[in-house]
């Protein structure tokens, strides 16, 4: 048996380090360390409770938003505040807008560059695959960025800056949005749509949005030419490499749910087992037991969570601690709040194959095209002139919780004020459900169950299958240790 | 007249790229993620007008561990030349000196070791953002992380680098401050660099570029007519002036978020919440909750930097008592109630 250390792992957001022990060609077992402890929650303590809004964003510059949502739902929740209509419709179009900005990013930045390296030089999509996505090359980098730049222009007209603004209110959105503002925001996400139509899909939306099955999906792909769109592309490399095949983890999904509708969420929260069941959230429990953190052995709910560095703990390896739900490992993400919202191709990815590198990039996707036409329904529905932010009192003493999905999965902020000042403020973020190290039954993380059984070639220092693995989680270690 | 400031020499050679690399120390990330958004012209062009060759960055590159130590290496061993060294993120000191709290991947060495390395054979290093250049939001309680920026902590200089200390080119650590950093101020400070426009005197006292530091973010504020009437908001989404209630500092902060805009069309005046001074270090410890001015007497006490206090008082009082209707009205409302009368007349 041999060792491996990955390490920078780049195309991630922060810091990575993977260790692998291989035999026979295979990696035996994987232990995911996340170098950098920067101690967000110690920062909060003691402040005034609405500085979160400022302090939370900055947590990460790339689910920045989803920091101040959860952030200002926790604030909500402790002050019993409403949001208006107009607030509730700005603060989805925000958090949507970062969200697929998020998993365009993804895919052209971080996931598909591996495929334009020169160990793939012979694959029949390989002159395809280097044309477009060599990193800082491909032709992507030339026509996806722009259209990254021109869409994060929502953020300009809706929440004044991206990333780590201050717009969003426990009562709403600061951004009070006038009809010239409604129709250059409806005008700039029919353009990116343009954009995905002709170069990611090669299809509308809907088409994409409407592919029901595995069966539809591939029959879809093989409608055109590899070449003919982005999506077609990937799905086309899939195929050849066995995609559906790498990355596997616990096959249990967890999402808290999406995008306040008038009643409900646009996605549902729940937990997919194979079957969907509810989220029980008083089963969510952080354990240390193999992190750099002082605390008890034994799991604590958040609400009760420490966040102390401790560098001589025996056994551990990370700063990142191990949620656990009821005990278990589970995985979040694109994929997993698909699952559970029910999306007939995704369920039938899932019930075929689980979860794996070509089902996560494939949700991913899909979420693009379901989500940017609810995004052009929002706008149109916002009324100029009615109130976008509601008023409200913090308590001097007071508890809140604020749940919600990044584009990387479950996010959770739990608060408690004292004396009018942040007593505890505890983080649970969606890469440390996925990159948690193991827990006190030694049981491994998503990750690092994802990640056994991957190949790794003879001379290969760096396992490309490693790489697609772990870049298919669209990690965010800088959100994972705040 | 003072004579021109001496200009340091271009790196020499018509078509050498200038080699790039960035680091990220202890960093949300932002930094990088606002500068992918540069427009007109994108980021990938603006580095081809510098003449930069991005020797590799950590969200965009091919190369990953051992691939990337080895650029790495090659720039200590001055077999690549380092044109220009990017730092995102502050330098975490602890604990106890140790630099443990953030360890470069794959390299069981503290990130704070790489930097002072890198930092002593790079022609240029740029601090990207508020983190790198004092400490920024890490720094926002006392705590085991000792963090600092590269040539400061906080308003003091000195940081994990002297005082003292200049890059191969001479000129001190250039501090592209600000939470996080505007793309263009990013580009527009490599530009500079690289085509000779810029030297030490394009620098303020806080090593900031002056291309955007000597701005405030009142220039072009939208609510400057409020401002003039001291017709105020009072509670978030309002029209009115940030200052007098809701912890606005854009009157003595150093950058031109407001004539420059962000992601094409804002600016955290135009979203409605206070400009918190993230060019400057210790933003992130303003004594107060960020959102709340403080006042003594009733009158804030963050005034305009450069204005006699009696003089602000009294003309505050004078314009109060002059503020149009219009304007008192629309100042508390979180769109427009009033609007502009029409004069029946053309304007004379």
């Amino acid at each position: 048996m041999s060792r491996l250390v990955m390490g920078p792992f780049n195309r991630v957001e922060g810091d990575l380090e993977v260790t692998l022990d291989v035999a026979d060609g295979r990696v035996r077992e994987a232990r995911v360390n996340v170098p950098l402890y920067r101690g967000f929650e110690a920062l909060l303590y003691g402040r005034s409770p609405l500085d979160a809004l400022v302090i939370a964003p900055r947590i990460c510059g790339i689910c920045s938003v989803s920091q101040s949502v959860a952030a200002a739902a926790a604030l909500a929740s402790a002050m019993n505040l409403a949001t208006p209509d107009n607030g509730r419709l700005a603060s989805n179009l925000i958090l949507a807008t970062e969200n697929l900005a998020d998993h365009f990013t993804h895919f052209h930045l971080f996931f598909m560059p591996d495929f334009a390296r020169e160990a793939y030089r012979g694959r029949p999509w390989f002159p395809a695959a280097e044309a477009r996505f060599k990193a800082l090359q491909g032709s992507a980098t030339a026509d996806a960025l722009p259209a990254r730049s021109q869409f994060l222009t929502l953020m300009g007209y809706l929440a004044g800056k991206w990333p780590h603004t201050l717009s969003l209110q426990p009562g709403g959105s600061s951004c009070a949005v006038e009809t010239a503002e409604k129709m250059r925001v409806y005008a700039l996400l029919r353009a990116f749509r343009d954009y995905l139509e002709k170069r990611l899909f090669g299809d509308s939306l809907e088409a994409v949005a409407a592919l029901d099955s595995v069966e539809a999906l591939e029959k879809w792909a093989g409608q055109k030419a590899p070449e003919s769109s982005d999506f077609r592309l990937f799905l086309e490399i899939a195929r050849d490499l066995n995609l559906n095949q790498l990355g596997r983890a616990t096959d249990r999904f967890l999402s808290y749910g999406n995008y306040q509708e008038e009643e409900g969420r646009l996605f549902p929260a729940g937990v997919w087992d194979g079957g969907l069941n509810p989220l029980a959230v008083e089963t969510i429990a952080e354990d240390i037991s193999h992190s750099w953190m002082m605390g008890p052995v034994e799991p604590l709910p958040p609400a009760q969570g420490v966040t102390l560095p401790d560098l001589s703990r025996t056994g551990a390896y990370s700063w990142c601690k191990a949620p656990r739900l009821a005990g278990k490992v589970v995985e979040t993400g694109a994929l997993a709040r698909q699952v559970v919202a029910g999306h007939p191709l995704v369920r039938d990815l899932v019930a075929k194959e689980g979860g794996n590198v070509r089902s996560r990039v494939v949700a991913r996707l899909l979420e693009l095209a379901l989500v940017l036409p609810r995004m052009e329904a929002w706008a149109l529905a916002l009324r100029p002139g009615g109130p976008f932010c509601a008023q409200g009192t913090l308590p001097g003493e007071g508890r809140g919780v604020g749940m919600m999905e990044a584009a990387r999965g479950s996010l959770g902020h739990w608060l408690e004020i004292h004396n009018g000042r942040i007593h505890n403020y505890q983080i649970v973020s969606p890469t440390t459900w996925n990159f948690s190290p193991r827990d006190i039954d030694n049981v491994p993380g998503a990750v690092e169950q994802a990640l056994a059984g991957t190949p790794v070639g003879e001379n290969e220092t760096e396992p490309l299958a490693v790489q697609h693995v772990v870049r298919s989680f669209d990690p965010c270690m800088v959100c994972t240790v705040h | 007249m003072a004579p021109p400031p001496p200009q340091p020499s271009p790196v020499k050679g018509e078509g050498v790229k200038r080699n790039l690399l960035w680091l990220q120390a202890a960093s949300c990330g932002g930094c990088t993620l606002s500068l992918l958004g540069a427009e007109g012209p994108a980021l990938n062009a603006a580095l081809d007008a510098a003449g930069i060759n991005l020797l590799w960055h950590p969200a965009l590159s091919e190369e990953t561990g051992a691939e990337a130590m080895a650029i790495i290496d090659s720039c200590l061993r001055g077999d690549t030349p380092l044109d220009f060294l990017c730092i995102e993120g502050a330098q975490l000191r602890g604990p106890k000196g140790s630099g443990r709290f953030q360890m470069l991947a794959g390299t069981g060495r503290p990130m704070t070791e790489w930097v002072r390395e890198l930092a002593a054979v790079a022609r240029y290093t740029l601090a990207m953002g508020s983190c790198a250049s004092y400490g920024g939001l890490c720094g926002a309680a006392a705590g085991p992380t000792e963090p600092c920026g590269l040539q400061f902590e906080g308003e003091s200089g000195g940081g994990l680098l002297p005082a003292e200390y200049r890059a191969k080119s001479g000129l001190p650590v250039v501090n592209v401050a600000g939470c996080p950093v505007h793309p263009h101020w990013v580009t527009e400070t490599l530009l500079a660099l690289a085509l000779g426009q810029m030297d030490e005197s394009g620098l303020d006292r806080f090593q900031r570029p002056r291309l955007y530091a000597d701005h405030l973010v009142h220039h072009g504020c939208a609510r400057n007519e409020y401002y003039e009437f001291k017709a105020s908001a009072e509670k978030p989404s309002d029209l009115g002036c940030l200052m007098e209630n809701l912890g606005c500092k854009g009157t003595q902060a150093h950058a031109d978020c407001n004539t420059r805009l962000w992601n094409g069309a804002g600016s955290c005046t135009r979203g409605g919440y206070a400009c918190i001074n993230c060019t400057a270090p210790g933003f992130e410890n303003p004594g107060h909750a960020f959102m709340e001015t403080p006042k003594v007497a009733g009158i804030p006490i963050g005034l305009p930097t450069d204005m006699p206090k009696a003089w602000f008082v009294a003309l505050a009082a004078l314009s109060k008592s002059a503020t149009p209707r219009r304007v008192r009205e629309n100042a508390v409302a979180d769109h427009q109630v009033v609007p502009p009368v029409v004069r029946k007349t053309g304007l004379k």
